[in-house]
């Protein structure tokens, strides 16, 4: 029986498994999206009526090259690396924590509650017992979802998404109502914190926060490598049916390590409302909870590049808003943050597929 | 059989990345003959099989069908040119027909979905190869040698005139086995090619007519049945000789290590997988579970290893009463588990050699003190176990995924036995491993049984059973059929107890098929 009588030319392009993900796509993969992102916000921003690499360059000029710029670079990447922490140790185990901002919400909720109840305190109690109840308080917000996960196995994804708003509309609700400082002149603001309460700075406008992000991400590598619960969650991460299999309890690790993940991100909460805010506002976060997302994404969950990662992202950030002077509006960076998103997750396929080209021969 | 060839393949090399899994393979098969592609795990069997049916495409080498050259690029080329493929995973919709199953994805079907037509059609297949199959039948409603012959009725369908069957015998009972061949010699002898993948040696002596043996991705021998033994099949395979008989003392401890009184338990539907299991083994016993897969092995493990709770029933671990304790309390108990599923369960593939010898004793104060681990002991520990168990690897920080079959069963192993267990619970431990793979696998459960550990072995393999076990118990449809001791005299007994036919009355003429 003869195969196929017509003649065929051209090319024939298929998939290919890889008997191995390749070590070189997976570390080109973040750049090759970032720039493929930068590339597709260029043509955005070309059809604005901008000239994209001298917006690019003007970008990153003012967010890495000045030194106010970079001073504000460093503020904004203190609460990404929190929550980019919190959804990176999270994810380690596949749970989709995308609730960072609602957690992030809550965990200022709290410390304000804190702040403006204890408006006497001295620094030494008022900051460490404003951080732990903004902890707990995230830990609290992320226990809503792990429980139906751990014991019902109900989508964590759709809870802690849908708890984002809950928790924003909570904020709201307190800073336009009962919260509400009288002599704000109608602000959606509460009362300024006392000096006690607010964090102290570090160098410029960098606040201590910046130390605290960094000892949760060393404190983040300790724990994940080199300690038995780590080596838990790993496993877990790694195949839940290899989990079981050593006897590990799976339920309790769910919910701890949700706990954990919305504590970061309450910490997150609590030192942008005390170091940069002083007060608890409607909308203090321009989302750094999704961009936290982001983060843990492009840092592969890895807590060293997680601090990496808020730095550039931060640095998007930054350089966006001093775009908006020239009229660009801010809403091209949530596009770029998006595009990167996009082209990480759709380019994971490389590590694991290639492309093969063949040609067609005719029979 | 003629000798006219119905398919050549000349000099195929297939290389991935860092491998060559065929190099300058030869292979002939004729029109009417049945033909063994036989060969260890690694051999190359399958990747020749898929450049065949256009799922890979040779570096190199030429394919000749009927004495045509032809270039196989998709599966759906190699359907048009006759060659089709039953894979070892059947590939069919559980909820459609046998009809719908049979024409799915056909474009010459036309646009109409045409009942009438297509039945009759499956019909009169059915008629000339006297292949049973009620073609409005559900697929789930089909036993599994059942399923396999919709699987050959959809190559038929489509006109092949090559068929492969990869390991098709690896689900079936022994009488489903013979009732399978019946049917391949028909279809042979209607002058159809017929090919099957295996490595189980009796079969290929059994039911081909000519065998090809592949090793380390080379064609190595070509053999015609009537003209060879097993033992000289064997060494072709492996290239060497090997150990068949294992010396094993009989077991003399009345000391009883695991009983089970009376267990039930449900499967993962909810269902009953298991109904009042009783049975105990000695100290230094291996007591095998000889069955069809899916008549509730895999719950019985579980059940023993804490993984599934019992609805009814007592679990006894040397006298303690361990009956719903967690699956730690169990490890804690000394139960070691090679489970089924090994790249699943039992180790995991992204992690190191070391982070997977660990990963049951990672809870142990030798190495993990406090709440810190101790890096320096578990890598101390790990390279013990693979210098103390032969386990090939580049080294132990490299993720156990680069390992082959066989290494990889030998680390689960170095590591289940290295727990100094009382009781080891062991799945198809060879299920997929090569001979020289087995045979290692093989001799260190014996072993294990000589040190006085009891072993609950569950295999399909009626030769490894008979090999390994001291008894054998029977398991169908979630009950013990019987229990029986490991001669060779009990072999047909436990045959058709697999086919669920009782002891007492097993002459019935439903299975009485030969």
């Amino acid at each position: 029986m003869l195969l196929s009588t017509r003649k065929q030319s051209g090319f024939v392009i298929r998939w290919e498994k890889r008997l191995e993900p390749s070590q070189q796509i997976t570390i080109a993969i973040p750049i090759v999206s970032i720039l493929l992102a930068l590339l597709v916000g260029g043509v955005v921003i070309l059809a604005l009526g901008f000239n994209p690499l001298a917006v690019y360059r003007s970008m990153l000029a003012h967010a890495f090259l000045s030194r106010s710029g970079l001073m504000d670079t460093a503020v904004k990447a203190i609460p990404l690396i929190l929550a980019g922490l919190g959804v990176a140790l999270a994810f380690r185990m596949l749970l989709w924590n995308i609730g960072a901002e609602g957690q992030i919400y809550v965990g200022a909720l709290a410390a304000s509650g804190v702040a403006l109840s204890l408006p006497e305190a001295p620094a030494y109690v008022i900051l460490p017992a404003m951080m732990l109840a903004g902890m707990m308080a995230g830990a609290a917000w992320a226990l809503l979802a792990a429980i139906p996960r751990a014991y019902l196995g109900a989508n964590e994804t759709i809870i802690t998404l849908l708890l984002n708003y809950v928790a924003i509309y909570w904020v709201d609700h307190l800073v336009f109502g009962p919260w509400r400082d009288p002599g704000a002149l109608g602000f959606p603001i509460t009362r300024a914190f006392s000096s006690a309460a607010r964090l102290p700075m570090l160098i410029g406008r960098i606040h201590v926060g910046i130390l605290i992000a960094l000892a949760a991400a060393l404190l983040f590598y300790a724990i994940l490598y080199h300690s038995r619960w780590g080596f838990e969650v790993r496993v877990i991460g790694e195949s839940v049916l290899a989990a079981r299999y050593a006897g590990m309890n799976i339920e309790r690790n769910i919910i701890l390590v949700l706990m954990i993940s919305g504590g970061l991100a309450g910490l997150a909460g609590v030192t942008e409302i005390s170091a940069i805010h002083g007060r608890l506002q409607t909308g203090f976060s321009p989302g750094y909870g999704y961009t936290a997302i982001i983060v843990a994404s492009l840092a592969a969950m890895h807590p060293g590049w997680v601090v990496v990662a808020s730095f550039l992202l931060s640095g998007l950030l930054v350089g966006g808003f001093s775009m908006q002077i020239a009229g660009l509006p801010l809403a091209v960076v949530s596009m770029l943050q998006g595009a990167i998103l996009f082209f990480l997750l759709g380019s994971s396929v490389f590590a694991r597929y290639r492309l093969t080209f063949r040609r067609k021969e005719g029979s | 059989m003629g000798s006219d060839a119905a398919l050549i393949m000349r000099g195929i090399t297939k290389k991935f990345p860092g491998v060559v899994a065929n190099s300058q393979v030869e292979f002939q098969a004729w029109r009417g003959e049945i033909h063994a592609l036989l060969g260890e795990n690694g051999a190359g069997k399958s990747t020749l099989m898929n450049v065949l049916t256009g799922l890979y495409w040779p570096d190199e080498g030429e394919i000749l069908i009927d004495g045509k050259s032809v270039s196989l690029r998709t599966p759906r080329d190699a359907a048009k040119a006759g060659v089709g493929m039953v894979h070892q995973h059947f590939r069919l919709v559980g909820p459609f027909t046998v009809m719908a199953n049979i024409t799915l994805g056909m474009r010459s079907e036309g646009f109409w979905w045409r009942p009438q037509l297509i039945q009759q059609k499956i019909v009169d297949l059915s008629a000339s190869y006297g292949m049973l199959i009620d073609p409005c039948a559900k697929i789930w409603q089909l036993s599994v040698g059942e399923q396999q012959r919709v699987e050959i009725m959809k190559l038929l369908y489509r006109g092949a005139q090559i068929l492969i069957l990869d390991e098709p015998t690896a689900v079936l009972t022994p009488q489903e086995v013979k009732e399978l061949f019946r049917n391949m010699r028909r279809l042979a002898d209607s002058g159809k090619t017929i090919i099957f993948i295996t490595h189980k040696l009796h079969e290929v002596m059994a039911y081909a007519d000519r065998i090809t043996v592949l090793r380390g991705g080379r064609s190595v021998a070509v053999r015609t049945t009537t003209a060879t033994t097993v033992q000289e099949l064997a060494e072709l395979m492996v290239g060497r000789d090997f150990m068949t008989d294992i010396p094993k003392p009989p077991v003399m401890s009345e000391d009883v290590l695991l009983q089970l009184a009376n267990v039930s338990a449900l499967n993962d539907k909810g269902l009953p997988a298991l109904r009042n299991v009783s049975f105990s083994i000695h100290r230094g016993e291996i007591l095998a579970f000889a069955g069809v897969a899916g008549n509730g092995q895999r719950e019985l493990a579980e059940v023993v290893t804490g993984l599934r709770p019992v609805t009814a029933g007592q679990i006894w671990l040397d006298g303690k009463n361990v009956t719903s304790c967690s699956v730690r309390q169990i490890i804690d108990a000394k139960v070691s588990h090679i489970p089924e599923d090994r790249k699943g369960m039992g180790l995991i593939p992204n992690m190191s050699v070391i982070e997977n010898t660990m990963l049951k004793s990672y809870r142990d104060p030798a190495i993990c003190p406090g709440w810190m681990l101790d890096h320096k002991a578990i890598r101390a520990r790990a390279q013990k176990l693979v210098a103390a168990f032969g386990i090939k690897t580049a080294t132990i920080d490299c993720p156990v995924r680069l390992m082959s079959g066989g290494n990889l069963q030998r680390l689960l192993l170095a590591r289940e036995i290295s727990a100094t267990p009382d009781v080891i619970v062991a799945i198809y431990p060879v299920r997929g491993l090569d001979v020289a793979a087995t045979e290692s696998i093989h001799q260190l459960l014996v072993e294990q049984r000589n040190q006085g550990t009891s072993i609950l072995l569950v295999s399909e393999d009626l030769d490894e059973i008979f090999k390994l076990a001291d008894r054998v118990a029977v398991i169908y449809e979630g009950q013990i059929v019987g229990i029986l001791p490991a001669t060779r005299d009990s072999l047909d007994d436990v045959g058709m107890m697999m086919a669920g036919v009782k002891r007492k009355g097993w002459r019935r003429s439903d299975v009485a098929i030969n």
